[in-house]
């Protein structure tokens, strides 16, 4: 997966959890938790999301590499 | 209007689910209600066939007010709003209606004498009870439509009315006999009055106007589906559809903002409506808050406890069981906290239940109130049922479900009103500890804070652990502390055997 893919999939995922935010004004390397005001019921619907968009299962352990955006695109790209 | 909650002290109708005539069912959805912090659908509170419709959609009422009739579809509509009945329900009168006019409500025979406005009976209680006062009739007509033949109306008089609709017919020089009734049986209601006087307003559910509004949808164009020919949402979105393009932007709502061009106009009513009306719904859901809280804070006697609660084995549980399982069905450290609360208060009942009239009262099983904040600001705390009896699973997908509509704004009147204990989680932002306002009448409310790493002393060493600030806000009226301590001490020993959640 490039790097765009990853980008667009994250970037896809997290607006459907925040459907009001302004995910394109986001910083690739903001915490989007805490940007975004996401409790742990969002943060599990954006992984379920990405996990079914990537085909990646994202465990519970690669947490930590979704904190920033670039974290993540870095993250997927490497290993889809 | 039910309550739906200590907060509340009116609601508006937004939609009616049902019309009369209809048969229903005890629990079945009747009516969506707005109450300033969701949209809920309420249910029945008894079987049987919707008499009448009092209060029409778009109406904002107090609490109490009765908002529909519900007979069982045999005899004639006990009147509430409309003033007196003819005549008593009793024993003769099912009978003789059901001789003359098998389907007909008594009133709305069309017979040339007037239900006696001269011998006035005290209005019906607010919630008529037809079964109690009316002896079975052997066959049930099936209700409405068939008018009888035989007694034919010697006079051709209008169909007959409540004195008070007369009455308002009069002072508003509206003539019933060119009235079309829409009420059961052709009954002319005090709407079809009031919608007399006026230049024909299409009828429509406040839904559909305000999305006619928001899309350019000119309703006197709209044929509609719903009761008596009304408007509903769906119709409008099928004009809207339809015409593939916004039409004319509806001129009264918009005068504000003078528009340039017909189709920009609908996009800037929209916008130009949505704001004051967010701010609106903000205001009315901070006041609700208000109301709640201040009322607790004002009679209820808070006492605090606060415990630490090691959650490393449950955590380590938590792990292990969600690596094995699809992501879907992962669950988080919240349903551990809220299952083992639930379980705490089915050992500690003194805790769950209500106070009441200066008495507590038991809850008949464990309703976990989850307080949710919603996005826009504000918080809500819908029950999950039955908490203590699910499974974890189960309770977790509960937890998202309600989670959902609550945000949604889309909850159920038993969510509203049953839950028994509430917990707040504050969860994974932010702070380690939260001491909780009771939401009356429970007398009980649980708060989670952040699972933090913190040291922690284990058999004489310090190590670092994950773990979690559990509080208890109760009632010194329900409850002592003694009491409260227990309930800390199941939840911590509850969290620390997770297998038995």
């Amino acid at each position: 997966m490039t790097p765009q893919q990853a980008r667009e999939l994250i970037t896809d995922a997290l607006s459907q959890v925040a459907p009001d935010a302004d995910i394109g004004a986001l910083a690739p390397d903001a915490d989007f938790r805490d940007v975004l005001e996401l409790d742990s019921l969002d943060f599990l619907n954006f992984v379920e999301t990405l996990s079914d968009a990537s085909g990646y299962r994202i465990d519970e352990d690669d947490y930590p590499e979704f904190a920033t955006v670039a974290s993540g695109v870095e993250f997927l790209a490497k290993r889809v | 209007m039910p309550s739906l909650g200590a907060d509340m002290e009116s609601g508006t109708v937004i939609e009616w689910l049902v019309k009369p005539g209809d048969r229903i069912g005890r629990g079945e959805p009747i009516a969506l209600i707005d109450t300033d912090k969701a949209v809920i659908e309420v249910e029945s509170f008894q079987s049987g066939v919707i008499e009448a419709v009092l209060v029409e959609a778009g109406s904002r009422v107090p609490v109490g007010t009765p908002l529909a009739l519900i007979g069982d579809g045999r005899q004639a509509a006990p009147s509430v709003q409309e003033g007196p009945t003819p005549e008593p329900p009793s024993a003769e009168t099912p009978e003789a209606s059901a001789v003359e006019t098998p389907a007909l409500p008594v009133r709305e025979k069309p017979t040339p004498e007037p239900p006696a406005a001269e011998a006035p009976e005290p209005p019906a209680a607010e919630v008529p009870a037809p079964e109690t006062s009316a002896p079975p009739v052997p066959e049930t007509p099936v209700p409405v439509m068939s008018v009888p033949e035989t007694p034919a109306p010697p006079v051709p008089a209008p169909p007959v009315t409540s004195p008070l609709v007369r009455h308002l017919a009069e002072e508003r020089h509206v003539d019933l006999a060119a009235l079309h009734g829409t009420g059961p049986g052709g009954r002319i209601t005090r709407s079809d009055v009031e919608h007399a006087g006026r230049p024909s307003r299409p009828k429509a559910s406040p839904l559909a106007r305000r999305l006619a509004r928001d899309l350019g949808v000119d309703l006197a164009d709209v044929p509609g589906t719903g009761r008596t020919g009304a408007i509903r949402a769906d119709d409008v979105r099928r004009a809207a559809s339809r015409t593939g393009e916004p039409a004319r932007a509806v001129p009264e709502k918009s005068r504000a903002m003078p528009e340039k061009s017909a189709k920009a106009a609908p996009d800037r009513v929209a916008k130009g409506r949505a704001r004051p009306e967010a701010a609106r719904r903000q205001r009315a859901m901070r006041q609700a808050i208000a109301r709640a809280m201040a009322r607790s804070k004002r009679e209820i006697p808070h006492y605090y406890l606060a415990t630490t609660v090691d959650m490393s084995t449950a955590l380590a549980w938590l792990r292990e069981r969600n690596r094995d399982l699809p992501v879907a069905r992962r669950l988080l450290p919240a349903a551990l906290l809220l299952k083992a609360s639930a379980l705490a208060a089915r050992e500690v009942p003194a805790l769950n239940g209500f106070w009441i009239d200066d008495a507590f009262a038991p809850g008949r099983a464990v309703h976990l109130g989850v307080a949710v904040s919603l996005k826009g600001g504000g918080l809500i705390a819908p029950a999950l049922h039955g908490a203590a009896d699910l499974a974890l699973d189960d309770l977790m997908a509960g937890l998202k479900d309600l989670v959902a509509r609550s945000r949604a704004g889309r909850l159920r009147q038993a969510e509203m009103t049953e839950a028994t204990i509430t917990v707040t989680n504050l969860g994974d932002q932010g702070v380690q500890t939260v001491h909780g306002v009771i939401y009356p009448p429970q007398v009980a409310l649980v708060g989670f804070g952040k699972i933090v790493d913190r040291p922690w002393a284990v058999d004489g060493l310090l190590g670092v652990r994950p773990l979690v600030e559990v509080t208890l806000a109760a009632d010194h009226r329900a409850t002592d502390g003694y009491t409260g301590s227990r309930f800390l001490s199941a939840v911590d020993r509850l969290l620390n055997h997770p297998e038995e959640l």
